[in-house]
């Protein structure tokens, strides 16, 4: 990633993963820390919570001491397309438990190759629907793994 | 005379039609993902783990073992026909291979990677053979304090190796460290970070991570781009696949700089076969009569690196095998496999299991036969691979890794787990976070936390047992000098430059 996305990008995760250390600290905090059979639940996690919480800090203060990076603007459309897929993706595994894998796994891949890819709704179709029957024959028919079903039984 | 005994056994074992079948898939398998750019070994092995549990344990190493150096071999076709790397370890062979295939020398360069990588990967499973069973005799005497003290010395490790810097370096594999933790406590039966889900209870499944940062990763950072490299002709016929005799007599020395290079790298923990083949080549550039002409398509310069990567992963089994400790993403995800088949890799795993050790290192010398025969007058076929169009290639990996996860649990929730590690992995190589220590924390979380606590209970409470036994001393001490390394500017100009080269 280029120079400047990266450098804010710094502040931003250190700041995330310092609020992750302090998470960690507190719910540590209330475990046993030490009992009388040795270190306690919250032996562990209490220190690597503080190395967490120190170096996240440390981040975030080397990015703000560092001097101004020159600024290459984040490419907003490649993120978006792999924001895109993600979604895409969140959805066909939600849609799972109606529409079972096969369907789900099919609509996923045919939004992959039409809007991803601009391909023809025909191409993308044919894709779709190979894939779809693909893994339907090799893993639940084939090899026996139970995939998602749906409301239509598979 | 052991080995001996123990390599009858192993032909005996690797020999069986069932595992000889699996072994060619693995290294099949392997070569096809070598040679497809944006799926790489951790990522294959992760999808392909939990189809092998129903498998024959001995029988689904072979293969993961097949697709971890196979890939290895088919890593080198991109680099040389397109200047763009399979996987991470074949980058510096785009250097001189594809300067050899605009000379029109493709079938030069592509068949001496294979006889590099044939010669070094023996050599590379003759040093596992040779190196880990005395090892493992001498890791016996290793009690929870040294374990201890091992583990985050690799850990050290492979944060001082991962990335540019080593703050996110660490801090990934603090929060390896942090995913390992959720779950039930098995000291305590206290639920930690569970977020009141039962389904986290028994812990987040090592797979689901393992997918979700490598698999989903890789796909959704891809997928950034709808661009396809162009593609140079791949000779036709085995003849032109084969280097000349001076080709061979030129390359002499750099078959056993990398395949000694590649070993010695591959057993340090963080080492992986990337730095192998960076240091061989710079070590046969440093030590070569022509070292003006490398980067202009010189033989050595591919053979060299090809070499030490295969080479490497004999190396990186001996640490694996016989300490429990994995040296790098791939090998975390070898041990979290032999984990879930009932095996406990470490001093013992050689003795208690000698048909799975021996098998194994058999199966990789008549797996890198395979690839030899393979690579050299299949390179036309498998470069047709690289047809595949992307749309259709990304879905099939996204189905795949959905399938992968499911099979483990049956469970939705795992699904959803899956989505959210899939964005970590993506969200870690934009803001440049490495994931091999992510997936180290992970893998060595719990043996640390074991080991730890056993540790303090054995001392009553007392940290300087640590401190106290001469192995774990040195072990804590490398670990912590390691770490201060970025404090020291000349050291830290120095790693910061091998990095970037």
């Amino acid at each position: 990633m280029e120079g400047g996305t990266r450098a804010s990008g710094d502040l931003w995760s250190g700041g995330a993963l310092a609020l992750l250390g302090v998470y960690i600290v507190v719910q540590a905090s209330q475990w046993e820390y030490s009992g009388p059979d040795g270190p306690g639940p919250g032996f562990f996690p209490l220190w690597y919570g503080i190395a967490i919480l120190a170096l996240a800090a440390l981040l975030v203060v080397s990015h703000l001491r560092r001097a101004p990076a020159r600024r290459n603007p984040i490419d907003w459309r490649r993120v978006a397309r792999a924001l895109s897929t993600w979604l895409a993706l969140a959805v066909s595994v939600a849609l799972f438990k109606t529409l079972g894998f096969v369907v789900g796994f099919a609509l996923l891949t045919y939004f992959i190759v039409a809007a991803m890819y601009r391909k023809s709704l025909k191409t993308a179709a044919l894709v779709a629907l190979a894939t779809g029957a693909g893994f339907y024959l090799v893993f639940e028919v084939a090899l026996g793994v139970a995939l998602p079903a749906g409301v239509l039984g598979f | 005379m052991e080995i001996l005994q123990g390599l009858w056994d192993g032909f005996s074992v690797a020999l069986a039609p069932a595992n000889l079948l699996w072994c060619f898939v693995g290294v099949f398998l392997g070569t096809v993902v070598g040679i497809l750019p944006g799926l790489g070994p951790p990522a294959t092995i992760a999808m392909l783990l939990p189809l092998t549990f129903s498998m024959n344990p001995t029988s689904a190493i072979i293969m993961l073992a097949g697709i971890y150096y196979g890939a290895k071999y088919g890593g080198s076709t991109t680099s040389i026909l397109m200047n763009v790397p399979g996987e991470s370890a074949s980058v510096v062979t785009c250097i001189d291979g594809y300067q050899m295939a605009k000379k029109g020398r493709a079938g030069a360069a592509l068949g001496i990677a294979a006889i590099a990588s044939f010669v070094a990967g023996t050599v590379g499973v003759l040093g596992l053979m040779l190196v880990a069973p005395p090892l493992a005799k001498f890791a016996l005497s290793f009690s929870s304090p040294e374990y201890f003290a091992l583990m985050s010395l690799g850990l050290a490790l492979v944060v001082l190796l991962a990335g540019r810097s080593i703050i996110k370096a660490l801090l990934a594999a603090l929060v390896g460290l942090w995913i390992a933790s959720v779950g039930t406590d098995l000291f305590s039966t206290t639920s930690r970070f569970t977020f009141g889900q039962m389904e986290l209870l028994s812990g987040i499944d090592f797979v689901v991570v393992a997918i979700g940062v490598f698999a989903l990763g890789e796909v959704l950072a891809n997928m950034e781009s709808r661009e396809d490299t162009p593609l140079l002709q791949v000779p036709k016929g085995l003849k032109n696949l084969l280097p000349t005799w001076q080709d061979i007599k030129d390359c002499r020395f750099a078959f056993a700089n990398g395949a000694i290079v590649g070993f010695l790298v591959g057993t340090l923990p963080g080492g992986g076969s990337t730095i192998a083949s960076f240091l061989s080549y710079g070590l046969e550039k440093a030590v070569s009569r022509r070292r003006e002409q490398f980067g202009t398509g010189v033989i050595e310069g591919v053979a060299a690196p090809e070499g030490a990567n295969n080479s490497e992963t004999g190396g990186a089994l001996v640490p694996l095998l016989t300490l429990g400790i994995p040296g790098s993403g791939t090998t975390a995800i070898l041990l979290a496999a032999l984990v879930l088949w009932g095996f406990k890799p470490g001093p013992l795993f050689i003795p208690e299991h000698p048909d799975l050790f021996w098998g194994l290192v058999v199966s990789m010398y008549i797996g890198n036969v395979m690839l030899l025969v393979l690579n050299l007058p299949l390179v036309p076929l498998f470069a047709q691979v690289l047809r595949t169009p992307a749309y259709v290639l990304y879905p099939l990996i996204l189905g795949v890794s959905l399938v992968g996860v499911y099979t483990v649990s049956g469970s939705m929730f795992d699904l959803m787990l899956l989505l959210v590690f899939g964005l970590l992995g993506y969200l870690m190589r934009k803001l440049d976070y490495p994931a091999a220590p992510l997936i180290l924390g992970l893998a060595l979380g719990a043996g640390m936390e074991r080991a730890l606590r056993q540790s303090l209970m054995m001392s009553q409470g007392e940290l300087s047992i640590l401190v106290s036994r001469p192995i774990s001393a040195v072990m804590l001490s490398l670990a912590v000098l390691i770490l201060l390394i970025p404090l020291f500017g000349k050291f830290n100009a120095w790693r910061l430059r091998a990095l970037e080269q």
